[in-house]
């Protein structure tokens, strides 16, 4: 699984003895490595951002963020968003349920192509839609007879951000699901629920967690993604702009300070989806250990 | 236990839904990924041979190969190293505000490519906070294409070691050090053994997105031909230039490349979790 790592259920902390660690000074000196480490590459660059943002004071941030082509690049970013996740929430839980509830031939291979999208570049996920519906592509000339525009607009950009961010919330639910089994369902089954109602009182409460934090990373790619949507926008300020290509533009044209107020804001929304992240494992730690402690 | 797992296989089958839901997946990944991928390559297909050829051996096409693939390479390795040695502090050490650091090495996930590479760049430009400080330049080198890279795929190695760390089992460390080795024995006789198919894990989940990688290169590389020019920045430079014939057949030689690295990967997630599950 190529590009994803799965949703972690946190261990309690071992107590260990004296004996069975390191030295105390070399344990300080790998602490002080790996937290030198991680503020170079992660807190220096993320402070960066802020400080950037408001070098030039803060009403040529609040110009930067509420111009008009910021504005409709927010609400493109948004639009995209909201027709991509759902999309791939509702591929995502329906590839779990068939993987993970029945047996049958080549599942191996429809888990490695549900990766597939993990492993190519962004810069092919775009293209292989110019090379469906562009002008030169082979439904070009039936979509120009019949006008309509795919690629350097809208449609272009929903289809190469499904693309991207297909795998998602599949790829957190199946291992989730697999662990789960098909017994909670099953005894559903039993007792007279209808398919439906099982799914809906049995499995949704079962996978919530899982889905959500699915859901999250999905819109977190979806809103931040740039070379695939890169390939198919047409660079339109004001109408095929996203987020990232404005702050590329304003970058490119030496608007430092603009550039990173729009950085920033899409930062917020970075540290705000960390922030769930946690709480989500928290909490799938929590219902874990009250439902070991409720037998 | 024979009879058991027979009941269980013969209960599957009460679940519904297979149909729909394995219709609806099969419709939706051939609609969105099967179709669109397999355009790249009969797309290839259809140019004469000795042109493909031509476009995908071409000086500075092999450069952008080349830098492809070390940078992406020496990232994976720093990340290795640095992955490995932030799961064990996550997991073992007791420090204040470990719980935020823990969340913080999500960061290149949650956070948009291009913004890393502006931010990037922002601080090693020769002017920046850490270009000034710096006696040899970083932005617009190879140099600068390692750190965006080595950013990307920080969280891959630390995610995979973490839980492999988590469930190793104490009694080894214990057996080890009563039988008289020291601590760097243990770590690198028993310990280290057990971390290696993860961290190979993490590394190659590293280097395969750092090989496609765009958003945060561009940035930081300066994007100078046969110097600093990345392969996707190639396809990407071939398309503006409306040679679709030519960036199809570098995403063609990309995309079998990424092929057999996702190959590997899931070769080597199935021994993982055999041994670890």
């Amino acid at each position: 699984m190529a590009g994803h790592v799965s949703i972690q259920y946190p261990h309690s902390p071992v107590n260990r003895t004296m004996k069975e660690s390191e030295p105390r000074l070399v344990k300080w000196l790998l602490i002080t490595a790996a937290l030198g480490f991680l503020c170079l590459f992660l807190v220096l660059p993320l402070v960066a951002i802020f400080i950037k943002a408001f070098e030039k004071g803060s009403a040529v941030f609040s110009a930067a963020i509420s111009s008009p082509d910021a504005l409709s690049a927010i609400r493109l970013t948004v639009l995209v968003a909201l027709i991509t996740v759902p999309l791939n929430a509702i591929f995502g839980v329906a590839a779990a349920w068939a993987v993970t509830k029945f047996n049958f031939k080549g599942k191996s291979l429809l888990i490695t192509i549900i990766d597939l999208p993990f492993a190519v570049s962004p810069v092919i996920a775009g293209l292989v839609f110019v090379l469906l519906f562009s002008s030169h592509g082979i439904f070009g000339p039936w979509l120009q007879a019949h006008n309509i525009k795919i690629i350097f607009e809208v449609p272009g950009i929903v289809l190469a951000t499904l693309l991207i961010t297909l795998p998602f919330v599949a790829r957190e639910l199946i291992p989730l699901m697999q662990t789960q089994g098909t017994a909670d369902e099953e005894a559903s089954m039993t007792l007279g629920a209808s398919g439906w109602k099982t799914f809906l009182l049995v499995t949704l409460p079962n996978i919530k967690w899982g889905l959500l934090y699915g859901i999250i990373l999905c819109t977190a790619r979806a809103i931040g993604e740039f070379g695939a949507v890169s390939v198919v926008s047409g660079h339109i300020r004001g109408v095929t702009n996203t987020m990232p290509l404005h702050i590329e533009i304003l970058y490119n044209e030496y608007q430092f300070s603009a550039a990173f107020a729009v950085a920033s804001l899409m930062s917020l929304f970075a540290i705000f989806t960390l922030v769930v992240k946690n709480l989500i494992e928290w909490k799938a730690k929590k219902s874990m250990v009250s439902e070991e402690g409720g037998f | 236990m024979a009879r058991l797992q027979s009941m269980k296989m013969k209960r599957v089958g009460v679940l519904p839904g297979f149909g729909l839901s394995l219709g609806f997946t099969m419709f939706y990944i051939s609609l969105l990924v099967i179709l669109p991928l397999s355009m790249v390559f009969i797309n290839t297909v259809s140019v004469e041979w000795a042109k493909i050829w031509q476009t995908i051996s071409d000086p500075r096409v092999m450069a952008s190969y080349k830098l492809s693939i070390g940078a992406s390479l020496t990232a994976a390795c720093i990340n290795v190293v640095f992955g490995v040695l932030i799961a064990w502090m996550l997991v073992r050490y007791r420090f204040p505000g470990a719980r935020i650091v823990d969340g913080l090495v999500d960061l290149p996930f949650a956070l948009p490519t291009a913004i890393a590479g502006i931010a990037l760049t922002t601080l090693y430009t020769k002017n920046g906070w850490l270009g000034q400080f710096l006696s040899f330049k970083v932005a617009f080198t190879p140099l600068g294409i390692i750190m965006a890279l080595t950013f990307i795929g920080l969280p891959f190695v630390v995610r995979t070691v973490q839980p492999v760390l988590q469930n190793l089992d104490q009694e080894m460390e214990e057996a080890s050090a009563s039988l008289g080795a020291n601590r760097l024995q243990t770590f690198v006789k028993v310990i280290f053994p057990e971390l290696l198919p993860a961290a190979l894990t993490g590394f190659a989940l590293a280097f395969a997105r750092a090989l496609g990688e765009y958003g945060s290169v561009v940035f930081i590389a300066g994007n100078m031909p046969m110097r600093t020019e990345i392969t996707p920045l190639l396809i990407m430079t071939k398309l503006e230039q409306y040679d679709y014939a030519g960036a199809t057949a570098i995403a063609a030689v990309m995309l079998i490349f990424s092929f057999i690295l996702l190959l590997i990967i899931n070769l080597l997630q199935w021994r993982t979790n055999r041994k670890f599950i």
